[in-house]
């Protein structure tokens, strides 16, 4: 029993052609019969041929179409990919599936993190490119973003938003902080109600110029984590791109007890001030200071932008090591060879750590002995340097730079 | 001569012929496990006083040299492919030979390439009988298909050194491409405009062939200087236009991987030679010219300058990142297999350090010694390995027969053999129960390092008690290889292969380790 094709259902997700690796092309026809025809061509079609053709019935099942003919050219995609790929399809397609086909989550699921846990390095991952996400967390950065915005072309939003939602599930980011950028409102709201129920530990808010704004977010996944009854902790960062973001970083900080750091982004900054975005980064001075003293202000971490040429090592280096001077506990990458030199730029220098743990002792030999002054030698130590030594004790132990029996005090 | 061959098991379990071409052969028996007797197989004797007193051998055209060597139906044709890619000669020498009518000839070359793919028309035509040598591509694929009349038989560069030596194999003509040749047939690779560095491949051809040609395409005057082949063994020079593309020979520059993941392979690498003690004065080691092996000489170069130490030689396959580190002083020598790059072909012209190597000095079974077992480790690459540490480079995981041995087999015999692979390939994983197709015993592999990890052979806890409180990611290679069966979706299917064989895989020392069959439509 062959069925008609119905020609108002048909839909085509991911990409084909020579260059595409670890992807699909995906066609769905919908037919006026209960009958799935699988046409496959796959690049691994000996070892994964059947259990392609398996998965397609199981995802479309579960979507509720009974009558289709897929077409598929495989590149060697994982199956988490295959699904969202389908799935994709078939939404765009019109079939309007009640039910999501989930892969099938990792043995151990992610804990999910501390407010002030190390965000040194974040690594941008475009959401529709899932090649990049299966060995990212080996680059060890500290937090990976799965990105729905900038990325990902407006046409390919959509099927994006899928690809990551079954990483979140699929994927072993290696202990590395998952967060997700969603895109702007009201498109956000879409990517939210994707997301959040898959628990990322953390969400970028791009452009954002008012508290208003991220209220309206953090309404949103309030609503998401308790239709999900999710009741694990879920993180903001808004972005401020623009001079009026920028202006309001203060009250924008303090827009939800859910973030946990502010950050920038300098290309739509400069483009806001109507000045190229130069390689020293002089236009957007005023700017990281403005948001390194409103987050401090608001008991958040500092976290700078991107540094875009991906070639040059040393000024990388360099820009890391006055980013921190300037007071960012750590910025983003766009390859993961950036990784390395960041956490190299953001590190405490040994001398650094030695000066911070002969201060703390002091303190604690002063706290001891009930004395109000602590002194090292023949100098008075004042109260914020002993903050601030405590502060960098504690981030060199989160760092394991200490040596056995050093990591005595800072803990918090 | 399809005759179905009788198969037995050999020393680790797998199926392979007792004749192979009409030849007896022997099962693999383990490692040094053979020991050979009799004498070495020797050419027919000759005598100067039948070449020209003047030592122009000079004919006027390959057909010619063909017809003056007796060419005639079933005999074993050489070649060598240290043009690689671009070349012209070995194609050429086997179309004349179809011109001049004849049939049913063994082709002997070193290594094939893609653009030999035309030697598929020439076996179906009959001209070529079979092949024994690696197969690479197109050719191989036609073998894994069963088209070819006989059994392919893939040996290792010492492996075909040992098996001239045996008389396993009798050249009857071997016909040497040089980039530079004197009349008297005096030749080297490292001169002139198809310059390709080492001519080592056609070495054992030189002495053991009954007949030899050298065919050049930058004649010099006598002498030809450094001649690598020496022109007393040498018949005839035929003088043509080109031997090959120059830009096929060599790349003008190689390209160090700039995927993140193969990078990550190749520095965990070079760090587990740093830090399990390899990495100390005086050392040596063998990397070939893949994208994960040059990075790896790169990371390796930089710590070793940071710790202020030298190797005493490396082996190349030589790039000029080799180069580099002989300029610096960062090694002593490089003894040089195959030349990569133009850097490095300029260099072994050119400084004494960097030297011209063959399989008798490198790999040979047969040699008192050869220079793979003073190499203190090795860093290749493998399309598959197994739990077992046993691994694969001949076929892909489908059975299909897609790469030869080259010097692979033989580099197992360095001091640590670390194979640096990514765990998969899309969606294909490189770790597996049980490898299609044993090119090297896991008895001779000691690591192997992918980007989730480095597995080290239990069988080497000496390295494990070197690397004790490193923060290297030593892991069982069951984990990782679990770990990406679990993302890929489980266990790829097995191949699917009929009971015909199509080839054989020679180890090092002549016997039987493994064979290809023909895989199923």
């Amino acid at each position: 029993m062959s069925g008609a094709v119905n020609r108002d259902r048909r839909g085509v997700a991911g990409r084909r052609g020579q260059d595409v690796r670890s992807d699909l092309f995906v066609a769905i026809e919908g037919l006026d019969a209960e009958q799935i025809e699988v046409k496959l061509s796959s690049r691994v079609e000996a070892y994964f041929g059947d259990a392609i053709r398996q998965q397609v019935k199981e995802v479309l099942s579960e979507l509720g179409v009974r009558g289709a003919i897929v077409t598929i050219e495989d590149a060697g995609a994982l199956p988490f990919v295959i699904g969202a790929r389908l799935e994709a399809a078939v939404r765009r397609a019109g079939w309007a599936p009640k039910n999501r086909w989930l892969p099938e989550a990792i043995d151990v699921p992610p804990r999910a993190t501390s407010a002030g846990r190390l965000r040194r390095s974040r690594l941008y991952l475009p959401g529709n490119e899932p090649k990049f996400f299966i060995n990212a967390g080996l680059h060890r950065p500290d937090a990976i973003i799965l990105d729905l915005e900038d990325s990902v072309s407006p046409d390919h939003k959509d099927a994006a938003r899928l690809v990551v939602r079954n990483a979140l599930r699929a994927v072993d980011f290696a202990g590395a902080e998952r967060m997700v950028r969603i895109n702007q409102l009201p498109l956000g709201l879409e990517d939210l109600e994707e997301i959040v129920p898959q628990a990322p530990d953390l969400i970028l808010i791009p452009k954002v110029e008012t508290p208003e704004q991220v209220r309206e977010v953090d309404e949103a996944i309030s609503r998401a984590l308790a239709e999900s009854e999710i009741e694990r902790d879920l993180w903001l960062m808004p972005i401020l791109e623009s001079a009026l973001g920028i202006e309001n970083a203060f009250e924008i900080g303090r827009a939800s007890p859910r973030i946990v750091a502010l950050t920038l982004g300098l290309e739509d900054y400069a483009a806001d001030l109507g000045v190229p975005k130069s390689a020293e980064g002089e236009e957007s001075f005023y700017a990281r200071t403005r948001v390194v003293n409103a987050a401090r202000a608001s008991g958040l971490q500092a976290i700078d932008s991107v540094f875009g040429n991906v070639d040059d090592m040393e000024g990388l280096s360099r820009w890391g090591m006055s980013s921190r001077a300037l007071g960012f506990q750590g910025m983003g990458c766009l390859h993961p060879r950036q990784i390395a030199v960041i956490h190299e730029a953001y590190r405490p220098t040994r001398a650094e750590i030695d000066k911070a743990l002969r201060i703390v002792a002091a303190f604690e030999e002063a706290e001891a002995k009930g004395l109000s002054v602590v002194s090292l030698g023949s100098k008075m130590i004042d109260p914020p340097v002993v903050k601030q030594a405590l502060r960098l004790v504690k981030q060199a132990n989160q760092l394991g730079l200490m040596a056995d029996g050093e990591a005595t005090g800072g803990e918090s | 001569m399809n005759e179905r061959a009788k198969l037995v098991t050999n020393a680790i379990g797998r199926p392979v012929p007792t004749v192979v071409n009409g030849q007896e052969q022997a099962p693999y028996k383990g490692v040094a496990q053979t020991d050979p007797t009799g004498h070495k197989q020797a050419p027919p004797v000759r005598s100067c006083k039948d070449y020209p007193p003047s030592g122009d051998k000079r004919v006027g055209s390959l057909q010619e040299a063909l017809e003056r060597c007796g060419l005639r139906d079933g005999m074993v044709i050489s070649n060598h492919h240290h043009l690689r890619n671009g070349d012209r000669v070995a194609l050429e020498a086997l179309q004349t030979a179809g011109k001049m009518g004849v049939r049913d000839l063994m082709w002997f070359p070193s290594a094939s390439f893609p653009c030999q793919e035309p030697v598929i028309d020439l076996m179906e035509a009959g001209v070529v009988h079979h092949i024994e040598g690696s197969m690479n591509g197109p050719l191989g694929d036609y073998c894994s298909q069963g088209r070819m009349q006989g059994m392919g038989v893939l040996r290792s560069h010492g492996g075909r050194w040992q098996a001239i030596q045996d008389g396993e194999v009798e050249i009857d003509i071997a016909v040497i491409a040089a980039p530079s040749a004197d009349a008297f047939g005096n030749c080297n690779g490292s001169h002139g405009p198809t310059a390709c560095g080492s001519l080592g491949f056609g070495l054992a051809d030189s002495i053991y062939a009954d007949r030899v040609i050298v065919v050049t395409d930058n004649l010099v005057d006598f002498p030809c200087i450094p001649w690598q082949i020496q022109g007393n063994n040498v018949d005839f020079v035929v003088e043509v236009d080109s031997i090959g593309d120059p830009s096929k020979i060599v790349s003008g520059t190689t390209v160090i991987t700039r995927s993140p993941d193969r990078q990550r392979i190749a520095e965990l690498v070079a760090r587990f030679v740093r830090d399990s003690g390899i990495m100390r004065l005086g050392f040596s080691f063998q990397a070939g010219a893949g994208g994960i092996a040059l990075a790896f000489v790169t990371y390796l170069s930089r710590m070793m300058r940071q710790a202020g130490v030298k190797a005493s030689f490396v082996r190349g396959g030589s790039t000029k990142y080799l180069v580099e580190m002989l300029q610096e002083g960062l090694t002593g020598y490089i003894l040089d297999g195959q030349t990569f790059d133009l850097d490095a072909v300029h260099s072994i012209a050119t400084d004494p350090r960097h030297v011209p190597t063959s399989p008798f000095t490198s790999y040979n079974f047969h040699g008192k010694g050869n220079f793979a077992s003073m190499v203190d480790v090795a860093v290749l690459g493998a399309t598959e390995v197994d739990v077992n540490f046993n691994a694969n480079v001949n076929t892909h995981s489908d059975g299909r027969l897609l790469h030869g041995i080259g010097g692979w087999q033989n580099c197992l015999a360095a001091g640590c053999t670390i194979l640096a692979v990514p765990s998969f390939r899309d969606r294909i994983p490189v770790i597996v129960d049980e490898v299609t197709t044993v090119t090297g015993p896991g008895q001779l592999i000691d690591v192997v390092a992918t980007e989730r990890g480095i597995a080290v052979n239990p069988a080497r806890q000496d390295l494990l008690e070197a690397l004790k409180g490193s923060d290297l990611p030593l892991r069982p290679i069951e984990e990782i290889k679990a770990e990406v069966e679990r993302f890929c979706g489980g266990k790829p299917k097995k191949a699917q292969v009929t009971d015909k064989p199509v080839a054989v895989i020679k180890w090092v020392d002549g016997t039987l380790i493994d064979t290809v069959f023909q895989v199923a439509q």
